[in-house]
């Protein structure tokens, strides 16, 4: 699919519950603009939630970019979750199901992967983790006037 | 009064304010521990607000020295500027409103003008115009840094009230002899949740309640935070001999959580809310007439 990237058309932080509250919004509204369908857009924004709240508390803090994308003449919405924690040791074992360093339940990042059309992570140790997904909506957004 | 901010080198009002209030700290400080601002904010000991005084005087001394009485930036306020912060947050939550605040502010202005008109009776009047005159301006000048604090906490406040809406939305409705329901509106992050837990459980106590509806038709998004939470709650209803209904799981939703891997087996789940209790009544062994339900529902 030939991706066309459009420019980020928002950037929020992520320092605390609040923040999570506001990202999830952000991407609720966006992909109600885009023509998600309800299923797709709950996938997205639950995703979000997952990837925004490990920025929070395994990388103590960092941002989320809203992009809209193109591709194929389908319209979809790409996150970038970064922060600047200590990084993923082993990727493969943070994304298996019911692996936690913490208290959860370690469901978080290997759901938000299933839960996203594409998903990729960049993590360096001591340097932060870059986690990227982007889902379409299902059809092409119906042709309407303006924005 | 532009030519005497220029004439540093002179000994000027502000230069003999800032005197004044070095000489007659004490006495100030003394006087303003009484004041509401002070009195009510520090309120471990009459000494702590009467040091929280000390170091306002020491700032509005430092501010004046330099001449620039009406400079709300002025660097003689960094070092209170934390202190002045915290006493507006609070006043805040104690429910005192922006205006209040700059009135109790202003109300400092009293007693050190009386100090100061008594250190300069035997001044010429236009002296004394000039020096109570930069006084004023310098307390005016306390107000807008107070203020200018106050917007901040303002907003903090905002941000604590919608907290607190989020708790005081969390009731227990009881539908039936033994019967709870607690309809989830909102988010459900883990402060919230273990409001939810525990409002759930007071009630399974003292209500006698054997089962317990946990209505999640207002939770916008269910992750695995909000799955855990759950499931805990579940479980710990459990242990206290109750037995726990989700329900209001709508269908983007329970696709979504399928997804995401979360096992909800253990818990028991109904589409509805309704049909959730069509269930506890049947558990307590209630013949269901459906006109019966809907009364029962809609109480
Ligand atoms: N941004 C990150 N920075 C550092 N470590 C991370 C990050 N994201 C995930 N991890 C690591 O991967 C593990 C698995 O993450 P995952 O989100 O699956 O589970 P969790 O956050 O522990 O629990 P939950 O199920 O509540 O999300 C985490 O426990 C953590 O050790
Ligand atoms: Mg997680």
């Amino acid at each position: 699919m030939t991706h066309s990237t459009g420019s980020v058309s928002a950037c929020l932080p992520i320092h605390s519950d609040l923040d999570l509250v506001r990202a999830r919004q952000q991407v609720r509204q966006m992909t109600a603009q885009l023509g998600f369908g309800l299923v797709e857009q709950t996938k997205l924004v639950t995703a979000a939630s997952e990837l925004a709240r490990n920025a929070l508390v395994h990388g103590g803090g960092g941002q989320m970019e809203c992009t809209e994308v193109t591709g194929g003449g389908v319209r979809g919405l790409r996150l970038v979750f970064s922060d600047r924690g200590p990084g993923i040791a082993d990727l493969d074992l943070a994304l298996s199901d019911g692996y936690t360093s913490g208290e959860g339940l370690g469901m978080g990042l290997g759901g938000a992967r299933r839960l996203v059309h594409e998903f990729r992570v960049d993590s360096r140790r001591g340097e932060g983790t870059t986690v990227t997904v982007t889902s379409w909506a299902a059809a092409p957004p119906r042709p309407r006037e303006g924005r | 009064m532009p030519e005497q901010q220029t004439a540093d080198d002179r000994t000027g009002p502000a230069q003999e304010v800032a005197l004044f209030l070095r000489e007659r700290r004490e006495q100030i400080a003394q006087r303003w521990a009484d004041a509401a601002v002070f009195r009510t904010v520090f309120t471990v000991s009459r000494d702590e607000a009467v040091e929280a005084g000390r170091a306002v005087v020491e700032a509005l001394a430092a501010v004046a020295a330099t001449g620039r009485v009406e400079d709300s930036e002025a660097d003689g306020f960094t070092v209170v500027r934390e202190q002045l912060a915290r006493t507006v947050r609070s006043r805040t939550r104690a429910g005192a409103s922006t205006g209040q605040i700059s009135a109790e502010t202003d109300a400092l202005r009293r007693p050190v003008t009386e100090l100061l008109l008594d250190e300069l009776a035997e001044a010429p009047a236009d002296h004394v115009g000039e020096c109570t005159t930069a006084l004023a301006v310098l307390m005016g000048t306390l107000r807008l840094v107070m203020l200018e604090t106050s917007t901040v906490a303002g907003e903090e406040l905002i941000n604590r009230q919608r907290l607190e809406l989020l708790e005081i939305a969390t009731p227990v409705i009881k539908l039936w002899e033994g019967i709870v329901a607690v309809p989830l509106i909102g988010t459900l992050d883990s402060a919230r949740s273990q409001v939810v837990m525990e409002t759930l459980l007071d009630a399974v106590v003292e209500q006698h309640a054997r089962l317990a509806i946990l209505d999640i038709t207002g939770v916008p998004t269910v992750d695995s935070l909000v799955a855990q939470h759950l499931m805990k709650t579940v479980a710990a209803a459990r242990l206290m001999g109750a037995e726990c209904i989700v329900s209001g799981i709508r269908p983007a939703i329970a696709q979504t959580i399928v997804h995401l891997g979360i096992d909800l087996s253990s818990v028991l789940t109904r589409a509805s809310l309704a049909d959730a209790l069509a269930y506890a009544l049947q558990q307590q062994g209630a013949r269901i007439v459906p006109r019966a339900v809907a009364a029962a529902e809609s109480r």
